[in-house]
């Protein structure tokens, strides 16, 4: 280990130093709550990343959005493995977005999204906790007088072997924080082989406040002198708001005024939310709905159809010739697939609340990407980012709604702005939020293969017609109708999400056809949908070639023995060919996304009236390093409850231009009852890092609909099963 | 203007008679832990206590309800955490977000009040929150260790 020498001053943090606003982001032990409320504790920045108190609690610095996915607790396990402390007293802390912009993006990208918290983050986080490591032997070693080579530490306390004597580090850190840091580049990490705390089921560090109700969301902030506003956009999409009468409702208790907060939107703004929503809904406004109001579920349909039939496409992948292999085969399969618009429907609606004074402007929110609150914040506001400041708050769900958009922070500054040095939170009704999300895309897809006279897949053509994401979010992203992205899971580069089969002749296309719905990243994204249409259409050749469904597709996987490794760990673990009770059938599906490889079968029955009823589902995940094993496994349970809902009642169709599912009376979401046993493998792997949040998803949908093709003899084609007549 | 037993203490409200119970613990009591899913008593997460039944308070007009009814919020559950429920969603890793889980304990905890020792069909039966994390794996498994069980 390299010498660190005595340099110029590191900042020394007090406990004050963090700021009001960083305190709702600090996770720690109770005891240390006390401490700090005393002011008894002086904490030393060693870096960036890792703070340490004189009891020897190390708090770890977090970049991310936590939304439950486990990425706080992830992130500090990586930290900690390096920094070799005490897993006991560790504790965590929110930086905010605009601390990251005044110390030059020290933290680096506070994105989350994509299943990216750890996998892009995993190298940079654990060099800090190595450096942090370094300097505090490097501190004890010069402490003692000794080379630093004859130092050693084991959770969090130091030991010089020579002489017997030990320090622990809430001892030497102010003396730490004064070092040279190491070149971060050259520090060389652990193997994950030899990890003691990453890699290990830990408990979550952010569970205690989530029990109590204590735990402070955004929705739940409470600010001396704040006003509420209660907001309501154009129903139909791209409407604009023409009047309101706002003597309708001036009189009523704490109302304070209507707010136009853009040319599509209206709030009320009163002393509590309640009479804010109360006196929204009692106000008369007249909108401009505008040409979208022409639009419904038929329509978008249609558009739909008609790009399956297109001329002019864009040929994602065209290996051998696809169409002449499919028109000479032996036998031919055929289908059309489908699937909904779907709402996000996180369970804390979108809300906001922001601050704007002369010189500053603050916000608080639940965001999935903090700097992209804050360049709102800014924009918005007119203040330049410097001044700008957002506490981000926990999130009661993201799955992509709460990502790049940042809709609710610029409507939130636009209420704000009427009055000036008060805070104003804004929450949506459930209502707004199932009315104005960014859904996921409509897409329909047509498939067509050949098998030769021995049941080998020859060609295979898969066309899907639908709504593109980048189109929306940035257009400057899609040039004609080129949008790769729509076809997540089907490329032939491998690392991302790569298809996992080899076909002789392939042609995959696409074709964009737009609508006025916003649409966005949903949980999963484009895997969703590309997962359905593959995985139900292999099920529907295998069964025309007369094969067995893991067998027609193992046979298509020797180029991918990473797909095909997974597909293996779940056909072992979910007893594929073995006897089920009577009525029970099972359904197989893989695919691949975020950097990891999934892999289901589903154990169904369907009942004499057509109800389906999910028993058991495996799936197995490969997604190289696991951090958390046991937090891994809670993200595949979620994503099976998320991926059922979309499957058995997922829908926002649309009327007259508008979302008419606008609660969970219509938009119904899975219940405990409904939730089947899941049980989660491991693939063990050491030699990448791919996402969690998101990959499990794609495979639920498929497995269940191939497991009820086994049950009925006929195939799934559309989405939700509500809507289709089983038997 | 009504008086609220919340939490064993009582306490003047001021405030219109058809607001819901659910809103005036969270504006004018200010306990916050009692959540706003749909406002339309679908998911749960603004589940309470009263005389120890669990409620939806988001269609609760405060009205309704009588000063000698006691309330009870996540809040209120135990002092320090330690209910049972608490404990065994301690102990399994039950929340992820974590935002619907104040009406999934409140739910769960009524549950055991009734029937201390639930099935799998009375857990069924009586936890129709919605988590839309998806912790209902967990949410069963934590009832029966509360419940003082193996999971069946
Ligand atoms: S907020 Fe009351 S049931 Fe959803
Ligand atoms: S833990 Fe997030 S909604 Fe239940």
């Amino acid at each position: 280990m390299k010498d660190i020498k005595l340099s110029r001053r590191r900042f020394i943090v007090g406990t004050a130093a963090a700021g009001g606003g960083l305190a709702v982001g600090i996770r720690m032990p109770l005891g240390l709550r006390a401490a700090e409320a005393q002011g008894t504790a002086a904490a030393a920045e060693v870096n960036a990343w890792v703070v340490v108190k004189p009891d020897d609690t190390c708090v770890i610095r977090i970049a991310r959005s936590e939304m439950g996915q486990g990425t706080r607790t992830g992130l500090a396990q990586l930290v900690a493995e390096e920094l070799e402390c005490d897993w006991k007293k560790v504790a965590t802390e929110s930086i905010t977005p605009g601390q990251n912009l005044a110390r030059e993006r020290v933290w680096g990208e506070m994105a989350t999204g994509g299943s990216r918290g750890i996998r892009t983050s995993h190298d940079y986080v654990r060099r800090g906790g190595a450096a942090a490591r370094m300097m505090l032997l490097q501190a004890a070693a010069d402490e003692w007088k000794v080379p630093v080579a004859e130092v050693s530490v084991a959770d969090g306390v130091i030991t010089h072997a020579g002489t017997g004597r030990r320090t622990t580090y809430g001892k030497v850190a102010a003396a730490a924080a004064k070092l040279t840091p190491p070149d971060l580049k050259s520090i060389k990490l652990r193997d994950p082989k030899e990890w003691k705390i990453a890699g290990k089921p830990m408990k979550r560090l952010d569970t205690a406040d989530k029990l109590d109700g204590s735990k402070v969301f955004a929705i739940d902030v409470k600010l001396p002198g704040m006003l509420h506003a209660a907001i309501k956009a154009c129903p139909v999409f791209g409407g604009k708001l023409v009047s309101y009468d706002e003597a309708k409702i001036s009189g009523r208790p704490g109302v304070r005024r209507v707010v136009k907060v853009n040319d599509s939107t209206i709030a009320v703004v009163a002393d509590t939310w309640w009479r804010a929503r109360s006196a929204l809904e009692a106000l008369p406004i007249v909108w401009d709905e505008g040409p979208g109001a022409s639009q419904s579920s038929a329509t978008i349909g249609k558009h739909l159809e008609e790009g399956l039939a297109a001329k002019d496409v864009y040929a994602f992948r065209n290996e051998g010739d696809a169409i002449a292999a499919i028109q000479g085969a032996a036998k031919k399969v055929e289908a059309v697939y489908g699937t909904p618009f779907l709402a996000h429907a996180t369970m804390e609606p979108m809300n906001c609340t922001v601050k704007l004074s002369a010189e500053r402007a603050e916000c608080w929110v639940a965001t999935q990407n903090s700097e992209a609150s804050l360049a709102a914040l800014s924009e918005q506001s007119g203040v330049p980012l410097a001044k700008c400041e957002v506490y981000r708050h926990d999130l009661g769900g993201g799955f992509g709604r709460r990502g790049g958009n940042q809709d609710y922070v610029r409507q939130a500054v636009n209420i704000a702005k009427h009055f000036p040095d008060v805070p104003v939170k804004m929450i949506w009704s459930r209502e707004e939020d199932m009315g104005h999300d960014f859904y996921r895309p409509i897409s329909q897809c047509k498939l067509a293969a050949g098998l030769d006279d021995k049941g080998a897949l020859v060609g295979l053509h898969v066309r899907i017609s639908g709504q593109s994401i980048n189109a929306f979010v940035n257009p400057a992203l899609v040039t004609n109708g080129q949008d790769a992205r729509q076809l997540q899971g089907y490329t032939d580069k491998p690392g991302d999400a790569q298809l996992g089969y080899t076909v002789p002749s392939l042609l995959i296309e696409y074709v964009m056809r737009n609508t006025h719905v916003p649409v966005g990243p949903w949980r999963g994204v484009n895997t969703n949908q590309n997962a359905v249409y593959m995985e139900c259409f292999i099920e529907e050749v295998a069964r025309a070639a007369g094969a067995d469904s893991l067998e027609f597709r193992r046979a298509l996987m020797s180029k991918h023995p990473k797909h095909l490794a997974v597909l293996n760990a779940a056909a072992a673990k979910g007893d594929w060919g073995k006897p089920l009770p009577a009525g029970v059938h099972r359904g197989i599906a893989q695919f691949m996304g975020y950097g990891s490889y999934s892999a289901a079968i589903a154990e169904v029955s369907v009942s004499g009236e057509g109800k389906v009823k999910v028993h058991r589902m495996v799936l197995a995940l490969d997604c190289g390093h696991a951090v958390n094993p046991d937090q891994i496994a809670a993200q595949v349970e979620g994503s099976v409850a998320y991926g059922l809902s979309a499957a058995l009642y997922g829908e926002c169709t649309v009327q007259n231009g508008r979302m008419t599912e606008l609660n969970f009376d219509r938009y119904q979401l899975l219940r405990l009852a409904e939730m089947p046993k899941v049980e989660t493998v491991i693939v063990p792997s050491h030699d990448f890092w791919g996402g969690v949040g998101e990959p499990t998803i794609s495979v639920v949908t498929p497995a269940v609909l191939n497991a009820i093709f086994a049950a009925t003899g006929k195939p799934v084609r559309t989405l939700p099963l509500k809507n289709v007549t089983l038997v | 203007m009504a008086k609220l037993n919340i939490n064993g203490r009582v306490r003047d409200v001021q405030v219109e008679a058809d607001t819901p119970l659910l809103w005036v613990i969270r504006e004018q009591i200010g306990l916050t832990g009692t959540k706003y899913g749909c406002g339309v008593a679908q998911c749960g997460a603004c589940s309470v206590h009263i005389n120890d039944q669990v409620v939806r308070t988001c269609v609760l007009p405060v009205g309704s309800v009588k000063a000698t009814d006691r309330i009870v919020t996540i809040e209120g559950l135990s002092a320090t955490g330690s209910h049972p429920v608490q404990k065994a969603w301690a102990a399994l890793d039950v929340p992820q977000c974590g935002y619907c889980q104040s009406g999934q304990i409140m739910a769960a905890s009524a549950l055991l009040k009734r029937k201390p020792k639930p099935t799998d069909h009375d857990i069924d039966d009586a936890m129709t929150n919605i988590c839309r994390c998806g912790t209902y794996q967990r949410i069963r498994e934590a009832v029966h260790m509360a419940a003082g069980r193996k999971q069946a």
